[in-house]
Order: C-alpha cells, then structure tokens, then sequence
C-alpha cells in the first residue's frame, strides 16, 4: 500500500538520463604489480597530509619494530642462571624467567610440592575447558566441577595421603588468580542474576534491599573494601575469632562482581519485549518458571558482552589482593624481583605476567564471540 | 480488506452455557477512563468478534479475560471461575484460556516444537512423549508439520502466527483470545491465518476475537462487538450489524473500514 506508483513525469525523466549501455566493457583487471602500486598511490599517497603520514608511519614502524624484535628474540639470553650474562646482553632476559618461573607461577608454596598446584591449575584449566562446549552443558558438569574442586583443594592443602599441609595463606601466584575469579565468576553470576530480578521486582521490600546493596557496593572502591575487610573487619568480630583472609577477599570480590554484573543483566532484562512477558503469562507459566525459560536465556544472551566484560575486569582486579597480603600471579612477578641480581630485568618479570594475564583474558573475549554466534537463532528485535 | 472465505461457514450454533462474562467492569489508567461500564456474556462455543476504532479498549477488555491486565471494578467470569488478585485462581483461568497476540510473541530462543511443548510440559505436566505428540498434532491442524524443528526468526510472519495459535491450542484451552492477529502480518500472508481460525471456529471453539477483518466476522462471527472511547456502542448479529447498523458512530466507523 506504501508502493510508489510512478508518474509519468517521472518516467520520462528518467528516459532523459543518460542510458550506459553504450559503455565499453570494463577493463580487463591490471597485473599485481601495478595494482599494488595504484592502491598504495590511491590510499597512502592521495594527497600532501596523506603522504606525509604515511611516511611518518613507514619511519615509526622502521625505528621500533626491528630493535623490538631483536630485543625479545635475537640479542635475548633464553637461559643460565647467572644475571652477568643478562647485564652484558643487549636482549631480553628471558633466563631470569626461566630462573624465577616457579616461584612467579606458585608464590610461597613449598618448592618441593610444587607438583601440587601444577596439577590443581592443570586440572581447574581442563575442566574450565570442558564447560567451555556448550555439548557438556548437562548436569553431571555440575558434578564433575564439585569432583574438580574437591580434588584441587586436597591438592592445595594437603594434609592427607601423605602430603604435608599448606596453609593458605601461603599459596600464591597462578592457581591464586585462577581461584579467587574462576570461584568469583561462579558464585558470583548466580547472585547477580537474583540481584537483577530482585531489582526489577513488584515488591517493595526486595527491591529495595537489592537497589540498596548495589548502589552501596558499586559507590566504594574495591580496594576500600579489601582495606576495610583486612584491617576494619576484624575488629567487629569476637575476641580469638579470625576469617580467612583468603576466603575474605574471595568473599569480597564476589560480592564486589556480583554487583556490577546485576547492572548488566538488568539492561538484558530491559531488553526483553513487554510481549514475551505476556506470552509466558498467557500460557499460565508461573513467575520463577517463565523467568529460568522465557526471560533469562534471552536476557542473558544480550548481556554476554557486558557480562564477559565484567569477567575480564574482574579477573584483572584479582591483582588487588595485594592489599591484604595475599600474592596472587601479579604480586609474585613483582616479588620475583626483590631478589638483588635479577632487579634490573623488571620489563621482563612484568611482560611475562601480562603475557598470562593476556592470554586468559583474550580467551575469554573470544570464547564469548562464539557463544554469541552460537545462541544465534535468526531472530532480530 | 476482505480476506478468507464467503462461503457461509459449517460452524456449529454457540450453547446456552456461559464460558465468559463481564458485569459492569471499569478499569482506568491512571485518569484514563479506559475501559466503562463493559458489560458482555460469551456463551460456549459462541464466536464473538470485537472491532472499534484504536484507542477505544478492544485489546484491553480481551486481555482483563485472562489478567494481562486489571479490572478495578466489576466482575468478570472464566468458566464459573471469578477472577480476583488470587495467584492460583489467575493460574487456573489462564491454563484454560489460550491467547494469540498481534506481534506473534513466540519465544524466539526456542524451537517450534519447544515452543509449543512449554506449557504442556511444565504447566500442565504432561509427559514429554504426550506433549510432542500433541505439539506435532496442532502443527499439522494448521499446516506446517515441517517447520517443527525450526527457529521463529527463520518462519514468515503467517507462518510465525499460525504457530503461536498452535501453541496456545496445545495447552487444550476452553477459550481462544484473538488479539487482532493479523494486523502485523503482509496481506499475502492474512488468509493463511484466517483460514486456521475458521477451521478453529467450525470445531466449535469459543473465542473472542479483537479484528477489523470484517469477511471473517461475517463468515463465523455469532456476534459483533463495536467499542468506542472504552464503552461498548452496539453488539448485534452480523448480519444485523452490518446491514442495519443503529448508532451513527457505528455506521461511521463501518463506512470507513468497509470503504477500503
């Protein structure tokens, strides 16, 4: 009904237009050579300013990229353990690395057992792995996650079959980064989704409650929290009663994620149509049921950007613990270098935790983008 | 406009039982006067068929029959239940009144088939063989067995809304709302709908249907409905509505629909 009928006005006007099927056929394509040469003069070359920073790029990247590349790879010392060699070195020290590796990766765990948290983190990154496919969302993943985290934790304490015990509060390094946010992302998912509906709720006094704890959480900065937790908190409790540090701050950055995440689950909920809602009442789904079918796959789906957004946030955040004496991955490659030979090759003890860090996180933002395309069903709001 | 059939249709004469009836119900939003004084009984089987300009409470009044929305004064009565704020009362109408809505609203994160097993599954608790076996049965009753295994967003329009009346019969309801169903559909795809609903209609299903498709109030309508400014202005047959339409905003509004 909206169809343009044309008026003859208009037909003749385009009669008028000059008509290309006279054109000769287009020309046959140039060699390689020569198109090479006409796109960089159409793209890099157009004109003054283009050429001027095209050539100040070509000179940035001559300047940078080749000492870089000799630094990491060429002139680099890879091994033995004596940090003359690195100083007389042009290169990266990567033997430093190679030197302090265990003790960057596990802190303060008894060097000897350091099998033991290996095989904790190989066994957690195994298991991590599996959940990643979305064929194993069954529940006995459920299962396999408690076995995992069961296993893990005889590992890291110890104390049975005839493996010494180990405090916690002498773990440190890698499995500390992995545990404070792989647990942090656990628990603390389940939390925000309640905090979101909770937000969202007909009910006065719930609502409430929820609005309260996250814009309370969300206004003081987590290292504050940490701060207080570590120092402040003990005060409250009864004489001789201590909280583990360790679950403190695990506590804390649950809490701390949970709250954010709230926010970006609620805009998914916002996102969901008033009709989807409806249909669900329609069909006589009660309230909890037509939120765990109808709105949450949904809502979730949208929020899996912010969400994963957060994750890596967070995961970055567990460096923080340092405040409260805790030596998770960031902390041990700092520590590293407190021994005095090795104090000169800090670039190397930081770009190997970065590298770790980088590794994680950008698993994370691309394991997103396939769940995304996954959870795809050709249905577009 | 005039799409389906204009064959007289076979549907069978409505019973003498009530299945829904308003009594003086009034709802307002905020100082909006919505719906007034709406006073209406649907007899089971009995096909009612409700039209009226936009804005004059067509939508609202069907969607107070299975508590999308509130009535604030009245009564209104589902298969000699009472609705009232009681969640279970509401649950209990609602499992027996199926709905299909304008926009479709299927779920779009699921399959056809789960669409359509939902309710029976986790509502009505039937086993999953039953409620597939069902589910396949109303997919077949209107015409796209085929696209069982299929996401909403990959079906047309017709085809998207023809599953939602599916679903809502799966639930085996006593009573279908129609909430303009094939406003949001291309007009190719209009016919494919309506025939659904006359084939429903000849079964014998009660319905009330909000729709300005006038050949398929004529062809299966018991009664015509026509609101304005939330009242209701004249209910009639449709023959009698149609012919000899008695209050002057009705004849207006026919005059314009008809005209098209």
């Amino acid at each position: 009904m909206t169809r343009r009928t044309e008026t003859p006005g208009e037909i003749s006007a385009r009669e008028e237009e000059p008509t290309h099927v006279s054109l000769p056929p287009p020309k046959a394509p140039a060699t390689t050579p020569l198109m090479a040469f006409d796109w960089a003069k159409k793209n890099l070359f157009s004109n003054i300013p283009n050429t001027i920073l095209t050539l100040l790029c070509v000179w940035l990247l001559w300047e940078t990229i080749p000492p870089l590349i000799n630094w990491v790879l060429l002139s680099a010392v890879w091994s033995g353990g004596d940090p003359a060699i690195c100083k007389a070195a042009e290169g990266a020290c990567w033997a430093f690395i190679a030197e302090k590796h265990r003790f960057m990766l596990f802190g303060l765990y008894p060097f000897d057992e350091h099998w033991r948290p290996l095989l904790a983190t190989a066994l957690f990154v195994a298991v991590l792995a599996t959940s990643c496919n979305p064929q194993f969302w069954r529940p006995w993943l459920l299962g396999l996650w408690a076995a995992m985290l069961v296993v893990c934790g005889t590992l890291m304490w110890g104390g049975v079959f005839g493996m010494t015990f180990v405090e916690n509060a002498r773990w440190g390094g890698l499995p500390l980064t992995l545990i404070l946010s792989v647990v942090g992302i656990i628990c603390s998912f389940p939390l925000a989704i309640l905090l979101a509906l909770g937000r969202r709720s007909d009910m006065p006094g719930i609502r409430a409650v929820c609005i309260g704890f996250i814009e309370f959480v969300r206004g003081v900065p987590l290292i504050s929290v940490l701060f207080m937790a570590s120092v402040m908190f003990p005060l409250f409790l009864p004489e001789g009663m201590t909280i583990d540090k360790l679950l403190r701050a695990q506590v804390e950055i649950i809490i701390f994620t949970a709250a954010y995440l709230a926010e970006a689950i609620r805009g998914g909920l916002q996102a969901i149509p008033q009709g989807q809602y409806e249909a669900a009442d329609a069909l006589g789904l009660t309230y909890w049921k037509k939120t765990y079918f109808i709105i949450l796959p949904q809502a979730l789906k949208i929020s899996i950007p912010p969400i994963v957004n957060q994750f890596i946030s967070m995961f970055k955040d567990t460096s923080l613990v340092i405040i409260i004496g805790l030596f998770d991955l960031l902390t041990t490659a700092k520590t590293a270098l407190t021994d005095p030979p090795w104090r000169a090759f800090y670039v190397e003890a930081y770009l190997f935790a970065a590298l770790i860090y980088w590794v994680f996180s950008f698993f994370m933002s691309r394991y997103s983008q396939y769940l995304e395309r996954r959870l795809e069903t050709g249905h577009r709001r | 406009m005039i799409a389906g059939t204009s064959v007289p249709s076979a549907a069978p004469e409505p019973g003498t039982e009530a299945a829904i009836t308003l009594e003086g119900v009034h709802k307002w939003y905020g100082a909006f006067h919505v719906l007034q004084d709406i006073n209406l009984t649907v007899m089971r089987g009995e096909r009612v068929v409700v039209c009226g300009p936009s804005g004059s409470g067509k939508s609202t009044m069907i969607r107070c029959v299975n508590r999308l929305e509130e009535h604030q004064q009245g009564r209104i009565t589902v298969d000699g239940v009472e609705l009232t704020n009681d969640v279970r009362t509401v649950e209990r109408i609602r499992r027996n009144v199926g709905m299909v809505f304008q926009q479709f609203n299927l779920f779009p994160h699921l399959t056809v088939l789960d669409n359509l097993t939902l309710s029976p599954i986790w509502v009505h608790k039937h086993p999953k063989r039953e409620a597939v076996e069902t589910a396949m049965e109303y997919l077949e009753r209107v015409h796209i067995p085929e696209q069982a295994n299929k996401y909403p967003g990959q079906l047309s329009g017709g085809q998207q809304q023809r599953v939602a009346i599916a679903r809502a019969l799966c639930m085996k309801p006593s009573i279908m709302l129609f909430d303009e169903p094939t406003s949001a559909l291309d007009p190719e795809m209009i016919k494919e709908v309506l025939d659904v609903m006359v084939e429903l209609a000849e079964a014998g299903m009660t319905m009330i249907c909000v729709t300005h498709e006038m050949g398929f109030a004529k062809t299966v309508g018991n009664t015509m409905v026509f609101m304005d400014e939330g009242m209701i202005v004249e209910m009639a047959p449709p023959s009698e509505f149609f012919e000899n339409p008695k209050s002057d905003r009705t004849k207006k509004f026919l005059s314009q629909i008809l005209t098209h």
